[in-house]
């Protein structure tokens, strides 16, 4: 709770930055007011209180999360840096609605009520289209944050009328509440009915096969550093909280209750299947880099959607992915950031020859492509063990072999890149060593190879 | 004695070679390989002397993985091999000159690291771990100092690196497997399950095709000989000279151990893969004109009896697999590097350019005619002890196994010499042969007095590799 109010309360800072004119000052300022509600975040793990009514409840699970989203906001914070050099007038803007997307991001992993939950997608769905239209000179953009925007708003109604049928169904928006309902013998029909809604529409968020049309689109057209915030950070918070929803609700026993476990089970698995295989084989033909990291997202989705299958033992293993996928992510945008910096596009024509311009970079890049093509040492690799070792436990073997084969597919266009850098010749001279760009691609990729070193670190956290 | 410290000794030396910049990267990976084979004649003479050397620390709690290493005689036989072969191929590059050495000298380092760690591990995801580590430098190693078309070469080197990905990605399910089931992924624990024959061929099947891929066994072949040649021959040598031998050693430990009863039931039908490869190795090899290509295709024919050796089950057939590996190992290295000392000299592999060169250079003649002899597995060689042992075991299963498998010899005489004499024979050729340099001759002489030595009295190591081989046989015929 004390995490929420504080991001908030920094958020405002960060506006009021802009009054007194300390522009400067805003990025250092962030980023330690950022660490200074990660030492909150900590004093609060392994505490499970609830707050007014039950409006916010704060558990291991939501705590860790939250840590796990500050730290990807801090990277995010400090890439914006460099990115925003040319708009220094707009600068406080930007961060700013990057602290509340944060703060909409902490309300919905520790939500009690559906109310707050509602509260905590709007918050982040807004901010994400404010930020993805932010380049307001360019049609791409543009059209980006519009379709954005039209496309989330239908998921959220379709969300709003999931509430509302769970609402008449249970009588309560409360969590703890309906949870104690959804065991009984006899459920009216809504409260599934209530439920698929609801997840269809976090799917939306997740970007999962068949919810993902405006991924691509989105991605390629918005800002680089707002990719890299939906793909990272946004996409982890949304399967985060599909997690909870469905935990926390005691979705799983009730459909169990009802005999429609297998149903939703079968769902579950044709969608993660979808997702993956479609992300992976549109990835294959991708040349624009924005627009082959939302398909290798897409594809991961389908991957984190399978801790969905075994969820009462899974949540640790849901961290782990999360945070290699996301630590990757943010290393690779961060190299992305600086290569395209200055050009029309993200092609991947402009990492021509980084592996003898650039060697560090180039080797950061390749590093973080192989950790989300699972190869060992890096934290991915330890991430598809887990998940597939988990998977193969509920009984899902052939899912398992799928996932398998996707893993072997991803090689392909991970590769591309990694070819593109080391094998062709450099066709333009990149200057300047921006400071920040560089520090956080170092960190990002480290904490990667440490978390593949000392998976224990995160597993071990919610087991 | 910690056997842990060969493994840290060559990654310290992996980025020491980095750090230390272009100049000296070449002498400063070669002290590393130098003291890591120093670290491991210590190691054997520990294990000689009766202490066990094994070593087993927790790692990760839940799924259960630990950092388990053990040397027994066939995992310390394998790991003299690395070592022992990883100063001889960093010496050997000295003549060339690369750009960006210290990157190159530092992933060989750590190839034989990730290789020395393959041999040594005791547990299952450990193992893993290091067997997909091992891919890693060889594909940089192949993609940026190889020769040849960029673009043809970047084909060969993915197709290498989504073969064998998509191999073993298939034995780390069947590890899951096989953790779910044992509750631990320690090699002796996996070797105390007893699954049911139809899990057995499942597991065996994934196995194979992560160890077929990478070995190669026809029909998953088709990658080798175009990196065969893209590779720098470095690259060559550790991938033929070391990391087939990955696959053939997983074999015997890790496939053959752990579904015993689907390797009798099918035992046929793997040898009879392997003797294909046998012969369509030596057919192809027979029409080669680019040299290296015709020593990748003469591989494939060797590697394709080991592999049927191993399948036979017998303890003859695993010891001959285990001395041939050893003896191909060096053999390979030392044919791959005079055709590089060929290649310095006359800037071409096209066996149809060269001749001429035994009347300016006798004495790389005659090393090179041994090396021919010795690949030919003639008497009194170290191949010849390994290749006889196999064949033996073949003929005890089924005499038309050792009658095909034979033709490696009939065949390999016919193409080997043939070879032989259009490259070093003839007339004088236009262009002029130095004789081989000091650091050449050292390279070879040494790999010819190993060759020649094991030939003569292969006691030593088949003391070495017997009992544990016979262990692992005990595995096998537990039910």
């Amino acid at each position: 709770m004390n995490t929420l109010i504080a991001i908030t309360g920094l958020g405002i800072f960060c506006l009021l930055f802009e009054i007194l004119n300390l522009r400067k000052g805003i990025i250092p300022f962030t980023i330690l007011g950022l660490l200074g509600v990660l030492a909150l975040n900590f004093s609060e793990f392994g505490s499970t209180e609830s707050y007014y009514n039950n409006m916010i409840a704060v558990s291991k699970f939501s705590t860790t999360f939250s840590s796990l989203f500050i730290v990807l906001t801090i990277f995010l914070v400090a890439l914006s840096h460099n990115f925003y050099e040319n708009h220094p007038t707009k600068i406080s803007d930007f961060v700013a609605i990057k602290i509340f997307l944060l703060a909409g991001g902490v309300a919905m992993v520790s939500f009690g009520n559906f109310a707050m939950f509602f509260l905590g997608i709007e918050i982040l769905s807004i901010s994400l289209y404010v930020l993805a239209a932010s380049e307001r000179l360019n049609l791409k953009s543009n059209e980006a944050g519009m379709k954005y925007f039209l496309m989330g708003s239908f998921a959220s109604g379709i969300i709003l009328f999931g509430i509302c049928l769970i609402y008449g169904a249970m009588g309560s928006f409360d969590i703890v509440e309906i949870s104690e309902y959804s065991l009984s013998a006899e459920l009216p029909i809504w409260f599934p009915i209530g439920m698929i809604l609801v997840v269809i529409g976090m799917l939306f968020k997740v970007a999962a096969v068949p919810f993902h049309f405006w991924a691509p689109d989105v991605y390629e057209g918005s800002p680089a550093l707002t990719t890299a915030l939906m793909s990272t950070l946004a996409k982890v918070v949304a399967i985060a909280t599909l997690y909870k929803l469905i935990s926390a609700l005691n979705f799983i026993p009730s459909l169990e209750n009802q005999d429609h476990l297998a149903t939703f089970e079968n769902i579950i698995v044709i969608i993660s299947i979808a997702s993956m295989t479609v992300g992976n084989i549109m990835a294959l033909r991708q040349v624009n880099v924005k627009r082959m990291l939302a398909f290798s997202g897409i594809s991961h989705a389908g991957f984190m959607l399978m801790t969905l299958l075994s969820i009462s033992t899974s949540a640790g293993v849901l961290l782990y992915y999360t945070s290699a996928y996301a630590l990757a992510g943010i290393a690779a945008f961060s190299v992305v950031l600086y290569v395209c910096k200055n050009q029309d596009n993200e092609d991947i024509t402009n990492f021509h020859g980084l592996g003898k311009t650039n060697p560090l970079l180039a080797a950061i890049l390749t590093g973080s492509l192989l950790s989300m093509a699972g190869i060992p040492i890096f934290s991915g690799f330890f991430a598809k063990l887990f998940l597939f070792n988990q998977t193969i436990e509920a009984g899902f073997l052939i899912l398992v072999i799928v996932a398998v084969i996707n893993s072997i597919i991803s090689v392909g266009y991970y590769f591309k890149l990694i070819l593109a850098m080391y094998s062709k010749e450099p066709n333009q001279e990149r200057t300047g060593k921006p400071f920040l760009i560089y520090g956080v691609a170092i960190i990002s990729m480290t904490l990667n190879i440490v978390l593949g070193l000392f998976p224990s670190l995160v597993l071990d956290l919610l087991n | 004695m910690n056997v842990s410290l060969i493994l840290i000794i060559l990654l310290i030396g992996a980025f020491a070679t980095y750090l230390v910049g272009d100049k000296l990267a070449s002498k400063v990976a070669l002290f590393f390989s130098l003291a890591a084979l120093g670290c491991s004649v210590v190691l054997t003479n520990h294990f000689l002397a009766g202490e066990s050397i094994s070593l087993i620390n927790a790692w990760i709690t839940q799924p259960k993985i630990s950092f388990a290493l053990n040397a027994d005689g066939l995992a310390i036989a394998m790991l003299l091999l690395t070592v022992a072969l990883t100063p001889i191929i960093i010496f050997s590059s000295f003549g060339n000159e690369y750009k960006n050495a210290k990157g190159f000298y530092a992933l060989i380092l750590f190839m034989a690291f990730a290789m020395t760690g393959t041999f040594l591990a005791a547990d299952g995801l450990l193992y893993y771990i290091f067997w997909e580590l091992a891919l890693i430098p060889i594909y940089f190693i192949a993609l940026i100092w190889g020769n040849g078309d960029s673009e043809e070469r970047r084909k060969a080197v993915v197709k290498f690196f989504i073969y064998t990905l998509a191999g073993s990605l298939f034995m780390l399910v069947a590890f899951i497997y096989l953790y779910q089931k044992a509750g631990s992924f320690l090699i002796e624990d996996l070797y105390k399950l007893n699954l049911s024959a139809c899990e057995q061929l499942w597991i065996f099947l994934a196995f194979f095709l992560a160890y077929a891929i990478k070995i190669p066994i026809i029909p998953f072949h088709t990658w080798q000989a175009n990196v065969y040649q893209k590779a720098p021959t470095v690259g060559t040598m550790l991938l033929s000279g070391i990391m087939l031998k990955m696959g053939l050693y997983s074999v015997i430990r890790w496939q053959l151990p752990l579904a015993p009863l689907a390797a009798k039931e099918y035992m046929n039908i793997f040898i009879a893969l392997g003797i294909a490869g046998v012969i369509y190795g030596s057919i192809v090899a027979l029409r080669q004109k680019d040299l290296k290509k015709l020593l990748a295709y003469s591989s494939l024919a060797h590697v394709g009896l080991i592999a049927a050796g191993t399948y036979t089950l017998t303890i003859d057939g695993l010891r001959g697999a285990v001395l041939q590996m050893i003896a191909h190992g060096f053999v390979v290295v030392g044919l791959f590097f005079a055709a590089e000392v060929i290649f310095r000299r006359f800037e071409t592999r096209n066996i149809s350019e060269m001749g001429g060169i035994r009347i300016q250079s006798p004495k790389f003649t005659s090393m090179f005619l041994i090396l021919v002899l010795a690949s030919v597995a003639l008497p009194s060689t170290f191949n010849f002890v390994g290749e006889f042992t196999v064949l033996y075991s073949l003929s005890q299963i089924n005499v038309w196994f050792a009658v095909l498998g034979g033709t490696t010899i009939i065949l390999g005489a016919y193409y080997m010499l043939k070879m032989f004499q259009h490259v070093m024979l003839g007339d004088k050729n236009a262009k002029t042969f130095a004789d081989v340099t000091i650091n050449e001759g050292i390279s070879l002489v040494v790999i010819i007095a190993v060759l020649i030595f094991f030939g003569f009295y292969p006691k030593p190591i088949t003391d070495l590799i017997t009992p544990s081989l016979e262990t692992i046989l005990n595995v096998i015929n537990k039910n």
